[in-house]
């Protein structure tokens, strides 16, 4: 009894003292507190826990930010001390002296201090109040920054360090972190200073603790008593969701562009095929299947021939994908495809046949489970643009990708001869003929094209999702949705078809759901399609005719 | 298309056809019940009961075959979406079953398992009165019918043909099955319906609800193909054949291509809705994966393998493709895709008129 007693007075001394340091730190004479210090500390060079504490402790009472490096090091785990009790840093490029900083040399066995949970209990207001009283202000916002929810035990010292803090980043970062605490106090002014803090920062961590401020209790009374600390906290509130707000758009603007540009990209080549050559090409995203596995197959070529250079593999894989693809395409188009021109829907149950033949090859060859195509070292990572918005280099580079590979196509089908040849028999296959285009040509390069361009939306795929034998099965639904919505046989139809889709997706996502979401917008498109047979971007004229 | 079967508008069929459909019925509905039930399981006539299985499942597969042809092989419809009828009717009766547990299941409920495990208090509305066999039967016709009709309604009315129609089908089903796999939807997720103990009070593992379920199985076979071959002779049949084949022209001519092609696309979707009725409490469960785009393609196959435009290669498509599977599957399971995506090309390739076609040929050889 006494016992337990008297350690609970002993922990609540050791708790009253670091306030105590702080207060002493401004006028302790300089000269007389290395020694000091040095004194304090030396009890960390122990592996007994309550020898280990009580150094702690003092070194916080001491109020000296030069004790900080050891005690950070031991919180790190990189504290040492030798057969000398001197105590040493383990840093990357060697041993230091703790104090000092400066190269050291042990002298006999390194041994660690110990690091338990009485330890830690005792480290961490320690070092929140060492690096709080620091001279440079730069230090105290950084700590201040790091402190999170601090527990009861350095609250206190929290109080007291905020009154007499100057700098007002420093304030509001302190009270940010003071925040649930003042919450729950009886003071209104700590209750709208924390209100306050939460505004200015708008943190929405604190949006249920905030709101609950505003509910009314059982007995029909709000729960919190004082208006002005309700105004507050309606402040707090709106200004949270405005800031929810923003993050919540600019983050689904970018994830909708970027599953717009993968869609656009799977879509692209089948606007090509189906769009153009009126050829229903259910093995579509077979060939993305067989671009992605082109990027693993490149990658596995440099791991094993250029692993110096394994980042570069992407460059190669690109084209490799295209001409893979492209050359499946043109092998399909002259066995199969070539004999069913004028019967889309035995085309359909054709190519479907062959979809499943490479399928079950693709599984043979790499086996049924999904392989990782690794992202190159430069394009992993991302620009934090918001708080919880990451704009990943990866999802970047996909949409710049899709952007290129639009010009590309663009410029493939308006600035070439075969592109010219292309629409010509688009247009008017026998009148094309008439003029001397062998259209059995055109045919083969046409579908190449678009079986090539479907392997590069498998190389941008291989970058954002696991690369398997089904990948191309995922795709198939929503691509072909982006060409019928587009409207056949337009290419900007299926740019403004693949981005009306991918964004309208990712803004229905959090309020339906992913999948309900999905098939709002399969509805929506069934529905659009009996409005609209012809597509956002209706054919007109004679061209419509032909089709 | 041109190779239309002399078919006599009166009669249904020929003395020679009547003939051969009794002696098929005699063999399917008496001979192989009889060899199964009353032969004891030493003897080497004894049908074991796994063949009653997959023969029922077969004889359910037919049906929805006998559907796609009506809509396909007859109105030159292609649907990637039957699945999606088929399902229904599947999920009206999976709900009478998983309500016919009652309080066996693992939680010892009223309510189905999944919904305890979802923690539900009480049956959705929509789970309301499927504990009626009756009503079962008639959600399993009657929805599966409306969405068709619905569908339809629409499609055919803004000349949705062709390819479009077949990809918005396929649409439909993804987007179905989607809804389908939600928890959240009150058909059970992902795992669907399953655990059935009892029909009706029959215990659905005993060999004679088995059998029993086999015979309704064929006996509804019977009765859609004598439907269907009503429907192909008849006068209906043949303005549905003439939209097929010239539609526009259908339309001058006065008939109006929408009411038919309904009509068809409606009634495709009920047979379907029955077969899936049949069909589920003989394989004990139903679940989202029915409505696999894939799934539906492949009901395609099984007409077009056997003969568009002939009701009895129809049948037979879906019995030689499904044979296949379930020899390939078993035997050489590597193979079987590859089997399945050969027939889909040389189908439409060699034989565009399918195995009925090859055999009418055949027959038709100058001697």
């Amino acid at each position: 009894m006494i016992r337990t007693r008297l350690f609970k007075l002993a922990a609540s001394l050791r708790l009253m003292l670091p306030v105590l340091t702080v207060l002493l730190a401004f006028w302790s004479p300089r000269a007389a507190r290395a020694d000091q210090l040095s004194a304090d500390l030396s009890g960390l060079a122990s592996t007994d826990s309550t020898e280990v504490s009580a150094a702690i402790v003092k070194a916080a009472n001491s109020g000296d930010a030069r004790a900080l490096p050891a005690l950070r090091a031991l919180d790190d785990g990189k504290l040492r001390f030798d057969a000398t009790k001197q105590l040493l840093i383990q840093g990357e490029h060697g041993l230091t002296d703790a104090l000092t900083g400066a190269p050291a040399t042990a002298r006999g066995k390194l041994e660690e201090p110990v690091s338990d949970n009485e330890v830690r209990r005792a480290l961490s207001p320690a070092l929140a109040s060492l690096s709080l009283s620091a001279p440079s202000a730069e230090v105290r916002l950084k700590a201040a920054k790091e402190l999170g929810r601090p527990s009861d035990e350095i609250v206190p010292i929290l109080r007291k360090v905020l009154a007499k803090e100057a700098n007002s980043d420093v304030r509001t970062a302190l009270a940010l972190a003071l925040a649930p605490a003042d919450m729950a106090s009886e003071q209104p002014a700590d209750r709208i200073r924390a209100l306050e803090a939460i505004r200015s920062s708008s943190d929405a961590t604190f949006k249920s603790d905030v709101e609950r401020l505003l509910t009314k209790g059982p007995d029909g009374k709000f729960v919190e008593t004082d208006a002005r600390v309700r105004s507050a906290a309606s402040a707090a509130i709106s200004s949270i969701e405005t800031r929810q707000f923003l993050i919540n758009s600019v983050g689904n603007t970018f994830y909708g562009l970027s599953l717009g540009s993968v869609l656009i990209l799977c879509a692209l080549g089948l606007a090509i095929t189906f769009g153009l050559m009126g050829v229903i090409n259910m093995a579509h995203g077979e060939m993305m299947m067989i671009g992605a596995y082109t990027a693993f197959v490149v990658q596995n070529f440099f791991q094993a021939h250029f692993p110096t250079h394994l980042d570069w593999y992407i460059v190669i894989a690109v084209p490799t994908a295209f001409i893979a693809s492209g050359l499946v395409g043109v092998a399909m188009e002259r066995t199969v495809i070539r004999h069913l021109y004028g019967r889309p829907l035995e085309t359909l149950l054709a190519t479907w046949g062959i979809s499943l033949l490479l399928i079950q090859t693709v599984r043979l060859i790499f086996g049924a489970q999904n392989v990782t195509v690794a992202n190159p070292q430069f394009l992993s990572g991302g620009v934090e643009i918001l708080p919880q918005v990451v704009l990943t280099y990866s999802r970047l580079t996909v949409i710049g990708f899709s952007i290129v590979v639009m010009l590309f196509v663009w410029a493939l089908m308006q600035k070439t001869r075969l592109g010219l040849e292309v629409r010509a028999v688009t247009q008017n296959r026998a009148m094309a003929a008439a003029m001397g285009i062998s259209t059995r040509r055109v045919d083969m390069w046409t579908f190449g094209i678009g079986s090539g361009v479907a392997g590069l939306g498998g190389v941008a795929l291989s970058q954002l999702g696991n690369v398997g034998p089904e990948l191309g099965q995922q795709y198939i639904v929503d691509s072909f949705m982006v060409v019928v919505l587009g409207g056949v046989g337009k290419l900007a139809g299926t740019i403004a078809g693949g981005l009306g889709l991918g964004l309208v997706n990712k803004y229905l996502e959090p309020m339906a759901g992913a999948v309900l979401g999905k098939i709002f917008i399969l509805g929506f498109i069934i529905i659009f399609i009996q409005r609209r047979p012809q597509g956002i971007f209706a054919l007109k004229g004679r061209a419509a005719e032909v089709s | 298309m041109n190779a239309e079967p002399a078919v006599g508008l009166k009669a249904l069929h020929t003395k020679r056809g009547w003939l051969a459909l009794a002696a098929a019925v005699l063999v399917f509905v008496v001979l192989v019940p009889a060899l199964s039930l009353g032969v004891p399981v030493t003897s080497a006539l004894h049908v074991p009961d796994y063949l009653i299985a997959l023969l029922g499942k077969f004889l359910c597969y037919s049906i929805v075959a006998l559907a796609i042809d009506l809509i396909w092989g007859f109105t030159g419809i292609l649907s990637l979406g039957h699945g999606v009828f088929f399902a229904l009717g599947g999920y009206a009766m999976g709900m009478y079953l998983m309500l016919s547990i009652g309080a066996q299941g693992v939680y010892k409920s009223a309510l189905p398992d999944f919904m305890v495990f979802l923690d539900w208090k009480e049956l959705p509305w929509f789970w309301k009165g499927f504990d009626n066999l009756g009503v079962a039967l008639i959600a399993a016709l009657v929805v599966p019918g409306l969405l068709a009709f619905a569908f339809g309604y629409f499609a055919f009315r803004s000349r949705i043909r062709g390819v479009y129609f077949s990809i918005i089908t396929q649409a439909l089903t993804y987007a179905l099955m989607l809804l389908f796999f939600r928890n959240e939807t009150g058909f059970g997720g992902n795992n669907g319906l399953t655990d059935f103990k009892s029909l009706y009070g029959w215990d659905l593992h005993q060999p004679l609800t088995k059998v029993a379920l086999y015979v309704m199985s064929a006996l509804a076979l019977l009765f859609t193909y004598l439907l269907c071959r009503y429907i192909v002779t008849s006068k209906a049949g043949r303005v549905l054949r003439a939209i097929r084949d010239a539609e526009s022209r259908a339309m001058f001519v006065g008939f109006n291509p929408t009411n038919y092609k309904l009509f068809a696309w409606t009634l495709s979707a009920v047979l379907c809705g029955l077969a899936g009725a049949l069909y589920v409490p003989q394989v004990g469960i139903i679940n989202p994966s029915e409505m696999q785009p894939a799934n539906s393609i492949e009901m395609g196959i099984w007409v077009a393998v056997g003969g568009r435009a002939t009701l009895f290669g129809a049948i037979l498509g879906a019995f030689l493709v499904n044979g296949m599977r379930s020899f390939f599957t078993a035997a050489m399971p590597n193979a079987w895709l590859y089997v399945l995506g050969a027939l889909f090309i040389a189908v439409t390739l060699f034989f565009p008129d399918g195995v009925a076609g090859a055999l009418g040929r055949l027959k038709r050889k100058p001697r």
